[in-house]
């Protein structure tokens, strides 16, 4: 690894951590409903949606009500972005005058964007109109990461509510989060990208002249270029805010236009991460302790770093198919990346994004080293826990610190307890369902793709980096991340049918037994801490935390990976 | 079924706020503080669009700098369909396509005997890559000159006026804008043309249009 690429690592990290506090005790005065100054501006739209709901928003709910509202909240949102695609060639902002997306496709896209994974078999500049990506696309971005952090918050009131039966109220938690959280961060985000050259427009395609006229596979003389533009920079603010992912182009954010220098790379690279990362000190300023959101924060640091690291190590060192044949490869494995990012800020990004559940690329994974590959494959496979998404990942770590309290309790022979609250058997029924169906619908989903004729036939890449593309797809889609080994050809029956179900699974499975925790947790009393309570604020707790998720992630899928990037990295020796 | 009513309201609201007001302000903004970055940083000569700077453009012609190779399809640099050719470092086809490209180079430029630099010999992530490394533009500045019949420490100074280091000399790699270099060596009339350092991008510019 070169000194500029360390000086970039450090100088990401440096940025994001800077960021944490004022951004988390921002965000714990939004959810606690405390008067926050954009009030002065939105207060009144945001009175005004309670009115129109018909909602007081000092009625809390139960955790049952509570769930069932993010549900049929998700499940309108759904069949929204479902009706929008498929009425698509009816409606009204769309001057390429596509057409209606097909019915299978519609369904992986409508789930994918509703379940904050934003995987996609299709490729926007072919595909959606300027209404879809706007009424349809951008909306979820924003609501999809709303609900997250709604079923965050609620799961933070459980752990602080004394004998109490409710856990706050949705409506209120997913308006507030869009109007002061996530809209002014991505109407700022949006204008800097435009500066830096990510388009903005509603005007049509702009064709251009080649300098040098070309020729395609067909024979047929090429004279010029048509420029696909569009509402960009204001889907991608939210799309790298929300850890939703989903690019504007097929390529994502390594198309020029939606990510065109090395400044707007930092800035999209830092939104990815900025919430997650700020949410942890959120949970620390609500529960009292802003200590036990550092340990959380740290816990996320310690697994990430080496991590990213390694991928930058293992992309710098190039690929050695090509030794042989006597080319420079100082700059490492440039295959599927851009020249202005190059192997560290590709390889960073990747990192980034799987260890969030982003899934948003600015080069190709599926072209990465076998272990460069392997890195983000297993950061999603861990449960997208290491940041996750927004609400998500916190909820996520929190059950497995309920998990390494539960650990630790056994082995000293005491009833566990996290933040006050005795963790029982209900507790660790609805913690095991968590962090055990992810791996699980992985690992059938892998297995219907590779043993169905037609999921062997997408793949695009001999040998074992085939079995690695359906490895990564399934644990994209199943972990609600989005990103991909994108050679795989995946708008088709079944993969659009099968990954949408592995991403409804994922998601949502997830939020009804973490929304189950939070409500049962509110009901119990606190205890006070006595000399026998397991203290989880000490390096000595987030090393077992840690451990948990390492631990779990490994067992896990070990087996998996060393059929597919392990064999391929020894291939290559 | 108190939630029907929220549900639907709060959809319909929320679509309403994010889906159509907040893009229709960053536009509005956009259109206003940065409309040459905004409608695709073209470069306009004549009055005319002539290509964007973001997006790469095709090169066979040994008297331009070529491009990185790419994987759009039907053709190179097809921009309706941004695409990385997603081959893994093992598929014998990455393999083979790297060495036909060494064999094109070589075939257009046979006494050059440097170590071609990688970036010319992979596909880029997007397919429109706008640059090249500062090696690769090196490794071809031998070649555009003769092809041209220009001294080669000419060539060589276009090339360092259309080449970025990194931004604030520590982020993203350094690099050179192709098209940009290629037009300028069509138009030597037209080469002070305006040049801004990729740090003051956060000022509002017209589209990129060299002078006379």
């Amino acid at each position: 690894m070169t000194v500029n690429g360390f000086i970039q690592v450090v100088v990401y990290l440096g940025l994001l951590l800077a960021l944490v506090k004022p951004l988390g005790a921002y965000m714990a005065r939004v959810y606690e409903g405390k008067p926050v100054l954009l009030e002065g501006v939105l207060g009144p739209v945001e009175r005004f949606i309670y009115r129109l709901c018909g909602i007081r928003p000092t009625d809390e709910m139960n955790w049952k009500g509570y769930a069932f509202a993010v549900l049929l909240f998700n499940l309108l949102g759904l069949l929204a972005l479902y009706g929008v695609q498929r009425l698509q060639g009816m409606l009204p902002l769309n001057p390429q005058h596509l057409p209606a997306v097909a019915p299978d496709l519609s369904f992986n896209t409508a789930v994918s964007f509703a379940t904050n994974t934003n995987w996609q078999s299709y490729s926007g500049e072919n595909t959606l109109s300027y209404m879809t990506q706007m009424l349809g696309l951008t909306v979820q971005n924003f609501v999809s990461a709303a609900t997250g952090m709604a079923v965050l918050i609620a799961l933070i009131r459980g752990l602080i509510g004394r004998s109490a039966s409710t856990i706050g109220n949705f409506w209120v938690d997913l308006v507030r989060g869009t109007l002061y959280i996530l809209l002014p961060l991505s109407l700022v985000l949006a204008v800097l990208l435009v500066s830096q050259g990510v388009v903005q427009t509603f005007s049509a395609y702009k064709t251009v002249p080649l300098m040098q006229p070309t020729m395609d596979t067909s024979g047929k003389a090429v004279n010029e270029q048509v420029l696909p533009l569009g509402p960009v920079a204001s889907q991608v603010a939210i799309k790298q805010l929300g850890t939703n992912g989903g690019g504007f182009y097929g390529v994502n954010s390594a198309h020029p236009f939606e990510n065109p220098t090395p400044l707007s790379n930092l800035l999209e690279m830092l939104a990815i991460l900025l919430i997650p990362a700020a949410l942890c000190y959120t949970f620390g300023r609500m529960v009292g302790d802003t200590r036990q959101g550092w340990a959380v924060l740290a816990a996320m640091l310690i697994i990430l770093v080496p991590l990213m690291i390694g991928a930058v190590w293992a992309e710098q060192a190039g690929n050695p198919a090509l030794k042989s044949l006597g080319i420079d490869q100082t700059a490492g494995n440039m295959e599927g990346k851009e020249t202005r990012f190059g192997v560290v800020n590709s390889a960073i990004w990747a990192t980034a994004t799987t260890a969030a559940s982003n899934g948003s690329v600015n080069s190709m994974h599926d072209s990465y080293t076998p272990l460069g590959g392997l890195i983000p494959m297993w950061l999603m496979q861990l449960g997208e826990v290491v940041f996750g998404g927004v609400g998500s990942g916190l909820y996520g770590m929190l059950i497995f610190a309920i998990i390494a309290v539960f650990v630790a309790g056994l082995m000293v022979g005491r009833t566990p307890e996290y933040l006050g609250k005795k963790i029982e058997a209900f507790e660790m029924k609805m913690a095991a369902l968590v962090i055990l169906v992810t791996p699980a619908i992985v690992k059938i989903g892998t297995a219907i793709a590779v043993s169905m004729p037609s999921g062997a036939a997408a793949t695009s890449n001999p040998g074992p980096h085939a079995f690695s593309q359906i490895l990564y797809w399934a644990s994209s889609t199943g972990n609600n991340n989005g990103s991909a080994f994108a050679g795989l050809g995946t708008n088709n029956l079944l993969y659009n049918i099968t990954g949408g179900l592995l991403m409804l699974f994922s998601r949502y499975w997830l939020i009804v037994p973490v929304l189950a925790i939070a409500g049962s947790l509110a009901r119990k009393k606190r205890v006070p801490p006595s000399s026998g309570t397991m203290p989880t604020h000490t390096p000595v707790f987030v090393a077992l935390l840690v451990g948990t998720v390492i631990l779990v992630g490994a067992l896990a899928f070990m087996p998996a990976l060393a059929l597919g990037p392990i064999v391929e990295h020894l291939m290559l020796r | 079924m108190h939630l029907i009513r929220p549900a639907v309201v709060s959809l319909v609201l929320l679509t309403l706020i994010t889906g159509v007001a907040y893009p229709l302000v960053v536009t509005a903004l956009a259109q206003v503080v940065y409309d040459g970055q905004a409608n695709g940083s073209l470069l306009i000569a004549n009055g005319k669009a002539v290509g964007s700077e973001l997006i790469g453009q095709p090169f066979t012609d040994p008297r331009y700098f070529r491009s990185r190779p790419s994987a759009t399809s039907p053709f190179a640099y097809n921009s309706e369909a941004s695409s990385g050719s997603n081959l893994a470092p093992t598929n014998p086809a990455l393999t083979k396509a790297v060495q036909e490209r060494i064999d094109a180079l070589k075939t257009a430029d046979p006494t050059n005997t440097q170590p071609i630099p990688i970036d010319l010999m992979t596909a880029s992530g997007s397919g429109l890559d706008p640059h090249i490394s500062p090696a690769a533009a090196e490794y071809q500045v031998a070649r555009v000159a003769r092809a041209r019949k220009l001294d080669e420490s000419m060539v060589r100074r276009l090339v360092a006026q259309y080449a970025d280091g990194r931004d604030w000399g520590l982020l993203g790699e350094p690099r050179v804008n192709v098209l940009k270099l290629n037009f300028a060596l069509d138009h030597p009339e037209w080469s002070k043309g305006q040049r801004l350092p990729p740090s003051t991008r956060f000022l509002r510019q017209r589209a990129f249009m060299p002078e006379r």
